[in-house]
């Protein structure tokens, strides 16, 4: 396929622009097929469980993230653009305060980050961010 | 067991009964997630802490089970009850069969 | 053929509408994530001068700003604490390599240094003109207390042993003002640095100035720049999960520029070394930080 110089010129003009990975989108699992997947189907209210994550990551090594859900069972939170989406299931027993954790990820790129709570009654909350992951600065 | 493995826990030394407390932890270790190519580009097999647990006085506090996008030298905080003094139990259990340990002891303020 | 040629433009406006998105998108993006020059650093309740009027032989910049200070809220948040950064983990490798007995002297550094504390200030105002007239830096001391007092054979320069124990001994400034001499002795290498530090080099035909002093505070891509102070150094980079040197990071710029670095611990880069130093005096020592 051949290119006219306009063409060449605004693809090359947009993309050194473009200082974000971009989306995973097409290679990301929908978030709602991540939910169903710890759901079994179920619905999971989208209140209840809270995730924190930074809007745009320092590093995709290591991206810093909290989760919390009164009163949930277990939390698990998944990367729907990694090449695998799993990232942790924090089980909670009688021994902790509360249903709530701080830990370091890894993200492949641009995302959504999902977290889905099982409650003790066995109802679901589900919470997602979109976390953006940049491209290293002199390429090192 | 994979080289140079290294955990820090942070916990407090004395608690009032009954009070909840925040617990760090930090433990050295690659994370090898699989999906690495060496320079011959052959893949570097999957080396992870798979799992992580806590309790204290033998009842769960948490128990973590991890994937390989949890980052190199994995860290979590959590929070724990001290409902009486004793011992909080860390464990760690790598893909390689080795499970590393720590152990901290509460007093009661 | 009229309707092939239709469907290759209707792909290309397909393709244009998608970049113009992503564009659109990151440039709406705001950078107050970033945090500003504003922002105080305090680990473990002590105060850290992370900006501060420039040293008098800085010609071309009135302030000088700690690599901290680039750096996103959360990768910050992770210095303010010794058990959330990460580098400590180093430490405590390097603490117990301290006390570990190696060579055939058998003997540890402890043997001779009662604890790493001994080493308050040292770090400081390294590196040094010793009192033979050359430049030292702290891997050459641990080599040389290595090879001649402990009969153990040399660290790598930038290898994970010498990392950590640098960063131990690195760690006990922590909070004192950097203060290498440039004057005196020392001052034919220091102005050998400083021209270093003005030559463009490499296939991309650049010097350290052009982005650390022409650029500190801009985005190179999705970097923010900085000024390239080594006062935190080694330090955890989240890039790399690790400890990281000064001379390993000379080398790794050097590489980005696609110029063939100079050798670890070779004469340009220790007068580099002394130069850059210099260029953080009245910040404090920030070693082990947490870089990107």
């Amino acid at each position: 396929m051949k290119f006219t110089r306009r063409d060449t010129m605004a693809i090359g003009g947009a993309a050194a622009l473009t200082t974000i990975l971009p989306s995973l989108s097409s290679a990301a699992i929908p978030v709602n097929e991540l939910i169903m997947g710890v759901t079994g189907g179920a619905d999971a209210a989208s209140t209840g469980i809270s995730l924190t994550a930074p809007e745009i990551a320092e590093n995709g090594n290591t991206v810093p993230i909290s989760i919390d859900a009164p009163g949930a069972v277990a939390i698990t939170v998944m990367a729907a653009g990694n090449p695998r989406p799993g990232v942790a299931t924090f089980n909670f027993g009688a021994g902790s305060a509360s249903q709530s954790a701080t830990t370091r990820i890894r993200l492949a790129g641009t995302q959504d980050v999902v977290a889905v709570a099982e409650m003790a009654d066995g109802s679901f909350a589900t919470a997602h961010q979109t976390v953006k992951v940049t491209i290293g600065g002199c390429g090192g | 067991m994979a080289k140079g493995v290294k955990a820090r826990v942070k916990v407090p030394k004395t608690a009032a009964a009954g009070e909840s407390v925040t617990l760090k932890t930090l433990i050295s270790h690659k994370m090898e997630s699989g999906l690495r190519k060496d320079s011959d580009g052959n893949k570097i097999p999957q080396s992870i802490i798979n799992r992580f647990t806590c309790s204290f006085n033998g009842n769960t506090v948490i128990d973590v089970k991890m994937a390989a996008a949890i980052s190199t030298n994995p860290y979590f905080a959590f929070d724990a009850v001290v409902p009486e003094a004793g011992e909080f139990h860390f464990t760690w259990y790598d893909d390689d069969g080795s499970i590393y340990e720590e152990k901290k002891s509460v007093k009661i303020a | 053929m009229r309707r092939f040629c239709a469907s290759i433009i209707g792909r290309k406006l397909m393709k244009f509408k998608k970049l113009i998105a992503v564009v659109l998108g990151a440039l709406a993006i705001p950078f107050a994530a970033i945090a500003g020059e504003d922002s105080q650093l305090t680990v473990e309740g002590q105060l850290m001068v992370t900006s501060v009027a420039a040293p008098a032989h800085m010609e071309n910049v009135d302030k000088i700003f700690s690599g901290w200070v680039f750096r996103k809220d959360e990768t910050q948040a992770l210095q303010m604490d010794d058990f959330d950064n990460p580098a400590f983990i180093f430490i405590d490798k390097a603490i117990d390599t301290f006390n570990k007995v190696e060579g055939t002297a058998g003997k540890a550094c402890v043997s001779c240094h009662e604890s790493p504390e001994v080493f308050k200030g040292l770090r400081a105002s390294m590196p040094r003109v010793n009192s033979s007239g050359e430049l030292e830096t702290i891997p050459e001391l641990v080599n040389g207390c290595r090879t001649e007092r402990m009969g153990a054979e040399k660290w790598k320069w930038s290898g994970g042993s010498m990392a950590g124990i640098v960063g131990l001994i690195g760690l006990q400034s922590r909070g004192m003002f950097v203060d290498v001499a440039i004057d005196g002795q020392a001052s034919s290498m220091w102005e050998k640095g400083k021209e270093l530090y003005y030559t463009r080099v490499g296939q991309l035909n650049m010097s350290c100035a052009n982005c650390h002093e022409d650029n500190y505070g801009n985005m190179i891509r999705a970097d923010h720049l900085s000024m390239g102070q080594i006062n935190g150094f080694p330090t955890y980079r989240l890039k790399n999960a690790k400890l990281n040197t000064i001379h390993g990071r000379f080398k790794g710029c050097m590489k980005n520029i696609r110029a063939t670095p100079y050798k670890e611990g070779g004469d340009e880069f220790k007068a580099l070394e002394l130069y850059v130093a210099s260029r953080s005096n009245g910040l404090t020592v920030e070693t082990p930080s947490v870089r990107n």
